[in-house]
């Protein structure tokens, strides 16, 4: 392999697959990069490393640079986002003795509704909800607080949210130290597989076309680094373009499945990539159109809105101002680089930076620079709309 | 005389855990704790209520630690990753050797330091040591791959060792795989076979 080399760091997850692919397909290579993936063992451990200089750039969950510009966590180095590399692929699940009591109360497991899937939830539970995500700063807990706290529990008081990483889960719950647990793919299917949890929700049906993982730099490198920024940038959208293609999902759930990547059986990724998932033990299969998508239209486009709702949110939790948390979060949402760095590939390019979070409930088109600007639904399950214009 | 810090290792292998808590030792005179758990990680860390958290940054568990960090994680005294901010040389030390500290607010920073090099010193050491016994480790696990092919390959094709281990590099070369990989799937398929 050719190019300038440039190092990136994932975690071994099915929506690192845009990285791995710009690798293992060749778009990185055709923009003159010699691209290395190491995969890194911890979120917090990614994040210190991208922060001191150790890689270039990082898969990341969305609300992590968001996180650090609101001076959370880490060292203090601005971190930018300059795309978004998956939208949702979340699931919730719960453990089978909670399982068992909400099957014995009626409920159907119809992995779609979120707000009887809550109810039922919370008529199982045997006291305060223990609940596992991966990071604190992750969509998993924003997806948890938004829906329990919708369905009239207050969050976060009313919750007990830890943070357990996904290897560590199976053990969690069958330690009984946590009821409910929300991960990314695979780690629901593997909770199954497993025969430790059952699955409750898909993160689509809390939320339509939610952000998930971003490709993250240093503020510093990008500014820097204009050439090799773009070129990342280029190898990295081609590839989600490539993922959306349903006929390649078949090669990239083999290609991940690779001991240096994930170390899965391909079927198990595949299910993941196309929707259809067991949820239980059992066997019982559930079909998600839109499970975990990358490049559809406009959706790698880092709204600023959607950074301003997770550090509105995030500053409401933690007792940050919330106008100076909304600044500083819109200021690392890269859009003039998407803009700048992707018009000629043809991606759909909308003219504002930010809309109002939640308000499409039916696909709606925009104005747009480039393109017919179509974006899908990304609607709450309650209705609920974040307005970023408003004070 | 201040009172002796709290420090808690968070580590799952014992003999690590003993090399790491007996350089601290040597550093000082330290209270240690020493965690081989991850479940109810947590709750263990806030009734030790330590100054300081020692941790393996290749440890999966350490994103645990970093809700310790926020203002309503389970610690009364907050807690921020260390970060030597006169020059973070040290900071730096500590990730390349592999290790991350999380201190309570307000520790004098000429309290920590002799526990940073301490760690510091240790960890580069077990980290050398890891690398070497994972490199040691794999190709051992290769060879013996490797051999399987090979024996393979000279009872199928009536060839012997050398034109064997020919056969498998050739292939390999074609393919653009490493010998092992074409070893590995020659044996995975005849086990399927037989």
């Amino acid at each position: 392999m050719s190019g300038v080399p440039i190092s990136v760091g994932y975690i071994p997850l099915v929506d690192a697959a845009p990285l791995i692919i710009a690798r293992e397909i060749g778009f990185a290579e055709e923009e003159g990069l010699a691209l290395t993936l190491n995969a890194a063992p911890s979120w917090s451990t990614l994040r210190d490393q991208l922060m001191l200089g150790r890689l270039e750039a990082a898969h990341m969950l969305f609300p992590m640079p968001i996180a650090a510009a609101l001076g959370l966590g880490g060292f203090n180095t601005r971190i930018d986002i300059l795309q978004i590399l998956s939208h949702n692929g979340n699931s919730i699940g719960v453990s089978r003795a909670l399982a068992d009591r909400m099957r014995a109360q009626g409920y159907g497991f119809d992995f779609a509704d979120a707000r009887a899937a809550g109810e039922a939830l919370i008529a199982g539970a045997s006291g305060r909800l223990r609940i596992g995500v991966p990071f604190p700063f992750s969509m998993h807990a924003e997806l948890l607080y938004h829906w329990l706290g919708a369905i009239g529990l207050s969050a976060p008081q009313d919750l007990d949210v830890h943070t357990v990483p996904p290897p560590l889960m199976a053990e969690a719950l069958a330690a009984d130290e946590i009821d409910v647990f929300c991960v990314g793919a695979p780690w629901g299917s593997i909770a199954v597989e497993n025969r430790v949890g059952e699955m409750l929700l898909p993160g689509t049906a809390i939320r339509a076309n939610a952000p998930e993982k971003v490709l993250a730099v240093r503020h510093d490198w990008a500014e820097a680094e204009p050439g090799l920024t773009r070129r990342l940038m280029r190898a990295v959208w081609q590839a989600g373009r490539w993922l959306g293609h349903e006929r390649n999902l078949l090669t990239a759930a083999e290609l991940l499945a690779r001991r240096d990547y994930l170390d899965l059986p391909p079927e198990l990724i595949e299910r993941t990539l196309t929707g259809n998932l067991v949820i239980s033990p059992r066997g019982e299969m559930r079909s998600v159109p839109g499970y975990m998508s990358f490049q559809t239209g406009a959706a790698g486009y880092p709204w600023a809105s959607q950074g301003a709702l997770v550090a509105a949110r995030l500053a409401t939790r933690l007792g940050l101002s919330r106008e100076e948390a909304m600044a500083s979060a819109r200021a690392i949402c890269r859009t003039d680089l998407y803009t700048r760095n992707l018009a000629d590939l043809g991606a759909d390019l909308p003219e504002a930076r930010e809309k109002i979070e939640g308000a499409l409930t039916a696909p709606g088109a925009i104005p747009a620079i480039q393109g017919q600007v179509i974006l899908p639904s990304d609607a709450f399950f309650d209705g609920w709309i974040f307005d970023p214009f408003a004070n | 005389m201040p009172e002796a810090l709290s420090i808690i290792v968070i580590e799952t292998d014992p003999e690590r855990a003993g090399l790491i808590e007996d350089s601290l030792r040597e550093a000082g005179s330290f209270e240690i704790t020493v965690i081989p758990e991850t479940t109810g990680l947590a709750r263990r860390i806030s009734e030790i209520n330590p100054d300081i958290v020692l941790v393996d940054m290749a440890s999966p568990s350490r994103d645990m630690l970093e809700e310790l960090t926020l203002a309503s994680g389970p610690l009364e005294r907050p807690v921020a990753m260390f970060v030597d901010r006169s020059d973070d040389g040290a900071t730096k030390a500590a990730i390349d050797a592999g290790v991350s500290a999380y201190v309570v607010d307000g520790l004098r920073a000429d309290r920590i330091k002799p526990i940073m090099d301490a760690a510091i010193a240790r960890f580069n050491m077990v980290q050398r040591m890891r690398t070497e016994l994972e490199t040691t480790r794999r190709a051992l696990e290769e060879r013996k791959v490797i051999d399987r092919a090979k024996g393979l390959l000279m009872k199928a094709r009536g060839i012997d060792e050398d034109a064997a281990y020919a056969l498998l590099r050739r292939t390999a070369m074609d393919q653009g795989r490493r010998v092992a990989d074409v070893a590995h799937a020659l044996v995975t398929a005849a086990g399927l076979l037989s």
